[in-house]
């Protein structure tokens, strides 16, 4: 099998984003999970930028492995669950019809990725600028989809407040 | 303007996504701690991230990014207020464990 350069930072970076997912899933200790969920998304922005969406990658380090892994770390710290995990893996019923629904949706999924036929467009439309840049991305944000984003910063607010309201014990 | 090739096949991004989505419904359906099953509801959304980047990149059509801008946005509000409900509920309960939150069950 003959690798290039791409080729060998891609399965690099998928090795090692479902490497740190499938550690998410499996480590007993919830801090673990989080640092391996941070992993995931450093090595996803990885992925983001070898499919050319610079600007979604940076946004991923920033938002997620940043600000949404900080309330997440904050949270377990906040409880102190680190002795909460789950002290005995019992195979349950439930357990077992979860990992089979799982495994049945993958299935499905990689039948129908198989049968899928890339498109593979090389060329930009005529007109649009440079793919994936800030400038791109921000020119058809602030134009056409100017609603949606304005809808999007409401509900942020909206998440705030009940964030507030709901974890307060009395307002 | 012209970009070069993708050296590596749009297909293979797919089946990355496919198969971190099922790791993250597998991280739902299975685990039991509450805060780890948002850690796996957040790589679902991250496999949801991939598959749309990837089209994007397939069809060289930039609205895929602007939605993957979208789930970044509402994951972020959602982390907010599951962690909320989180904390809400072990301050109510004492436990985190979804198996034992099940008052609504019956």
């Amino acid at each position: 099998m003959n690798l290039n350069g791409q080729e060998v930072v891609f399965y690099l970076l998928a090795g090692a984003t479902l490497g740190s997912a499938a550690l998410v899933i499996a480590a007993r200790n919830p801090i673990n999970s989080a640092m391996s969920l941070v992993a995931t998304f450093f090595f996803l922005a990885g992925l983001y930028a070898q499919l050319l969406a610079h600007t979604i990658a940076v946004l991923q380090v920033l938002v997620y492995a940043g600000a949404i892994m900080v309330l997440f770390l904050f949270v377990i710290m906040l409880l102190s669950l680190t002795d909460l995990g789950e002290p005995v893996r019992r195979v349950t019923f439930s357990r077992v019809v979860g990992g089979a629904a799982a495994a049945g949706l993958l299935m499905v999924l990689v039948a129908g990725v198989s049968r899928w036929q890339a498109t593979s467009v090389e060329n930009l439309p005529p007109g649009s600028k440079a793919f994936g840049t800030l400038e791109a991305v921000g020119g058809l944000l602030y134009a056409r989809w100017i609603l949606p984003f304005e809808v999007v910063s409401l509900l942020l607010l909206v998440a705030m407040v009940g964030a507030v309201v709901v974890a307060k014990p009395r307002i | 303007m012209h970009l070069p090739g993708s050296q590596v096949a749009i297909q293979n991004y797919l089946l990355v996504a496919a198969l971190l989505f099922c790791m993250g419904m597998l991280g739902v359906l299975v685990r039991r701690n509450a805060l780890v099953v948002f850690m796996s509801i957040e790589l679902m959304l991250n496999a949801s991230n991939l598959t749309f980047l990837a089209f994007a990149r397939d069809r060289l059509d930039i609205t895929g990014h602007l939605a993957a801008l979208f789930v970044i946005a509402v994951a972020a509000a959602e982390a907010a207020i599951g962690l909320a409900i989180v904390i809400a509920v072990f301050r109510n309960r004492g436990t985190v464990n979804v198996e034992d939150i099940r008052t609504m069950k019956y």
